[in-house]
């Protein structure tokens, strides 16, 4: 923490760059790599992991559920006795479970009962116990940013979620459109002379440098586009531009991806909901792709702040609802499992007589997923996610 | 194009060799005092030498008073009215237009050819596109030009507090008239007023998907929003049996795009209600008994709503959450809480009353002594960077400006969730925003981004370089600046470098 401290001092004298800064002086970088992928807007848990024992989730379900798995593509992948996997995903993501590369947890969540979303994902992102002080714009990233030596933090997104708000000065940058910064060197270092020592002055110049580094890593694509090569599109490029960036860069990163609060004619194997299963899973499969040999050491959490109701509402979608399914990939994940505390899914046991029942509280998860990662000891567990006690769910 | 390029080399001529461009001996104005810029900065879009002038000649009390209550002229410049009048949103009513599109959609879908059915859609998508431009683009113009600044400011305020996303549905066709004659009329009146043209407008009613919500099919999306982010605010109370119990008063609230009116059993003809394409349809309403926030609901109908919305607006928790939103947009994050409880005072005394609610703002001594506190946030960036740079002299296309906000995220109707963009100067001041800021600021600064040349086929193009080494600069802009902006001003190479300078300082970043 102090020496934390002491390099955002110097990173703001200098004017360098935080994370250049902490590449030079830290000790010995983690190799290992961590992105946490939030689906904002509550998707439904249920399409995507499809609970196909439960003659309840058919019966709640007329117009939406997905299949039990059968000869037929539109139906579920086969995944436990108890579970599918939805069959957007068949061709990108199901490999990846099949070669123990991919798990999800259940019943996964926050005992939040707001239903709203925006409150649910600040809740979520601020990581704090929901009882008892909160401190506000101090984001669990941000946290674990500060109690891992020689981290190297990044959001993938257009503002500083706040996920990533808090004592550690952590850079952003969007992916989903890039373009040619036209105020050159000497512009920038004029400009950010005016912010030297003002309170937005760390951030002006950690904006320059990450400008300069995402041009260079996108130098190649940038080329190929402007030859007019076919190039991927949607999150899937965004996906290959973060890889790009975290395999040289950043070891800690945070991509937001919108469009899953379907209360209306949501689909089922095919349809809105399963083109945006189907982003996401081409997403994830190409950003472990690009990574390379990198791979091995990274972990993606994908998680969203509730699931959805357990029946269809009055227009084939689903409303805002309480427990939902995280995914943990990655190279040394220990994937083709479901893994977690659960319960047989039938009328009696929803939560509510209405939803999903949070079973596994994401701050252990999370917790027990990191103390595995990083071998963080239990107090510093606790500074990032205060009063928490970590679960390990055998995930790596 | 000649003459505008012998325009830029004259000017070039004349500032060539000084750090700051222009010389203050011309000016239509008197002298700007730095506490007028201040609080006209802080009041308006953003000062331009005539507001400054303006304010200076009618007094601070005198030119709020003037913004409180703007009349209903619309007060525009012609050369801008005229761009707005030849707008097709200007032109037709609602219905005809949604109408309208709503058969080039069908008869689009209706082909049988696979390439005539792709080229009838994305005729129609882009036509679609075009119509929700122009209701930004209108949006900018007034920000940009109109007197009653104040209310243009509520009107981006109100729009953002009621969020719509144009993405949704056939929105873009709906915008426009959302602003228009739910939003803006009201912006300085009673919330109450307001809050009812809201819920019973198309664009809100299909955006949280309240059409969907009937009787045994309940869709709870509106009534949770209306409570959380419309009214009372997330922590005042409420239950989830508070949220099921509106959504079932919503039951039958929906929107009809048809020219004819469903056929009703006789007992329920009584209970319809249908202006424009709105629509109450009782055959779709439960009317079982219901409670809300521990209150029997007594109407029945329509009935209802109103009186749910009376007992929402009238909570002390809407006044309280409504007045700590005001003072995020006017002043601080951090509101004083003896101001802030002496708003929320006049707002629940006045039953909602905006304008007096704003004048207690206003005319506190915080606002007038407060330092500059809140960040820009990018359409107030934009905004006020054009005005400051052009001051009366109309541009002729906002289509660079709808760009550069898009770009820095904060695209008009663009919001993805009904919460809104955030009014906290720190969701703006993150490194990722700050670098596409300086790149914007470059390129209004060149002069030469497009604002003077219209589009279509026969574009006309305007020589304006950007005078924002005016006069209001010397008499008082100067005196704001910090040392570190002033070198960096003289180390400006040209004039267009300087003006991008000025718009990068920590100074222009806030109001």
């Amino acid at each position: 923490m102090q020496r934390r401290q002491a390099l955002s001092a110097l990173a703001g004298l200098t004017a360098l760059s935080l994370t250049t800064t902490t590449r030079l002086l830290a000790a010995p970088a983690a190799k290992s790599r961590l992105l946490i992928v939030f689906l904002r807007g509550g998707y439904d848990a249920c399409s995507l992991l499809v609970p196909v024992a439960s003659s309840y989730y058919y019966a709640s379900r007329p117009d939406i559920a997905i299949a039990r798995p059968s000869s037929d593509l539109s139906s579920a992948s086969p995944l436990s006795v108890d579970w599918g996997l939805h069959p957007a995903l068949r061709d990108s993501l199901y490999p990846y479970f099949k070669n123990r590369e991919l798990a999800f947890v259940p019943f996964s969540g926050t005992h939040d009962l707001s239903r709203s979303h925006f409150e649910t994902q600040d809740s979520m992102e601020l990581g704090q116990a929901l009882e008892g002080h909160k401190s506000y714009g101090s984001g669990f990233m941000n946290r674990l940013a500060t109690v891992l030596t020689g981290s190297t933090p990044m959001a993938f997104t257009d503002q500083l979620p706040l996920v990533f708000q808090g004592g550690a000065k952590v850079p952003n940058t969007g992916l989903r459109s890039l373009a040619k910064p036209s105020v050159d060197a000497r512009q920038s270092g004029i400009i950010a002379s005016m912010y030297q020592g003002t309170p937005m002055g760390a951030q002006v110049s950690e904006g320059f440098s990450v400008r300069d580094e995402v041009m260079r890593e996108m130098a190649a694509e940038m080329d190929a586009a402007s030859r007019k090569a076919i190039t991927a599109k949607g999150f899937e490029l965004e996906a290959r531009r973060i890889a790009r960036l975290m395999k040289d860069s950043y070891n800690l990163g945070f991509v937001d991806v919108g469009g899953w609060d379907t209360h209306v004619n949501q689909g089922a194997a095919n349809g809105y909901l399963a083109n945006r299963l189907d982003e996401l899973g081409l997403g994830l499969a190409a950003f472990a792709q690009e990574m390379g040999a990198a791979w091995r050491d990274t972990t993606v959490v994908v998680m969203s702040e509730f699931g959805r109701t357990f029946r269809q509402n009055g227009n084939r979608g689903t409303d805002h609802g309480h427990g939902s399914v995280f995914w943990v990939m990655g190279g040394s994940v220990k994937g083709n499992q479901i893994a977690g505390e659960q319960v047989r899914v039938e009328q009696a046991t929803l939560f509510q007589n209405r939803d999903l029942p949070v079973l596994n509280e994401y701050r252990a998860v999370l917790g027990g997923l990191l103390q595995r990662q990083y071998a963080l000891s239990l107090s510093q567990i606790d500074t990032v996610f205060p009063g928490a006690k970590p679960r390990d769910l055998g995930l790596l | 194009m000649p003459v505008l390029r012998l325009a830029s080399v004259l000017l070039v001529a004349a500032l060539a060799g000084c750090a700051a461009p222009l010389d203050s001996g011309v000016s239509a104005y008197p002298p700007a005092s730095t506490d007028a810029y201040a609080q006209v900065n802080r009041i308006t879009w953003g000062a331009t030498p005539a507001a400054v002038a303006r304010l200076q000649a009618m007094g601070l009390r005198a030119y709020v008073a003037d913004q409180l209550h703007p009349g209903h002229e619309a007060g525009l410049p012609a050369e801008v009215q005229a761009q707005i009048d030849a707008m097709t949103i200007a032109q037709r009513p609602l219905v005809d237009l949604v109408q309208e599109m709503e058969q080039r959609r069908k008869d689009a879908e209706a082909n049988t050819d696979d390439e005539a059915k792709k080229a009838g859609q994305r005729a129609y998508q882009a036509e679609m596109n075009r119509l929700a431009r122009e209701a930004a683009a209108r949006h900018l113009l007034r920000a940009l030009y109109s007197p009653h600044q104040v209310q243009q400011e509520m009107a981006w305020f109100w729009l953002n507090h009621f969020s719509v996303h144009q993405a949704k549905s056939n929105l873009r066709a709906l915008v426009g008239d959302y602003e228009e004659t739910a939003i803006r009329p009201h912006a300085l009146g009673k919330f109450r007023d307001l809050l009812g043209a809201v819920v019973q407008h198309p664009a809100m009613l299909r955006y949280l998907d309240n059409e969907q919500n009937a009787a045994g099919r309940v869709n709870e999306n509106f009534a949770r929003e209306l409570m959380e982010l419309h009214t009372l605010g997330v922590d005042a109370g409420y239950s989830q049996h508070d949220v099921q119990e509106l959504a079932r008063v919503l039951t039958g609230v929906g929107v009809n795009l048809r020219h004819n009116n469903p056929g009703l059993r006789k007992e329920l003809q009584g209970f319809y209600v249908r202006r424009g394409l709105f629509e109450f349809n009782p055959a779709r309403h439960d009317f079982a008994a219901k409670e809300l926030l521990g209150q029997p609901i007594r109407s029945r109908g329509l009935g209802e709503l109103e009186e749910a919305l009376d007992r929402l607006a009238r909570s002390p928790a809407t006044a309280r959450f409504i007045c700590r939103k005001l003072m995020s947009f006017w002043l601080t994050d951090e509101p004083p809480l003896a101001l802030l409880q002496a708003m929320v005072q006049t707002f629940e005394r006045s039953e909602g009353d905006i304008a007096k609610t704003l004048e207690v703002l206003f005319m506190s001594p915080e606002f007038s002594r407060a330092e500059q506190q809140k960040l820009k946030d990018p359409v107030r960036f934009v905004v006020s960077a054009v005005r400051l740079a052009y001051d009366e002299k109309p541009v002729l296309n906002v289509g660079p400006m709808l760009n550069w906000i898009n770009r820095m995220g904060e695209p008009l109707y663009g919001r993805a969730t009904p919460d809104g963009y955030s009014l906290q100067s720190a969701a703006w001041a993150s490194p990722g925003q700050l670098s596409t800021r300086f790149e914007v600021a470059k390129a209004i600064g060149s002069g030469s981004a497009g604002l003077f040349r219209t589009e279509g086929p026969q574009a006309q193009e305007r020589a304006a370089f950007p005078q924002l080494a005016n006069a209001l600069y010397y008499q008082s802009i100067i005196k704001t600046l910090a040392p570190a902006t002033l070198n960096a001003l003289e180390q400006a190479a040209s004039p267009q470098e300087w003006n991008a300078f000025l718009l990068s300082s920590p100074e222009m970043m806030r109001r």
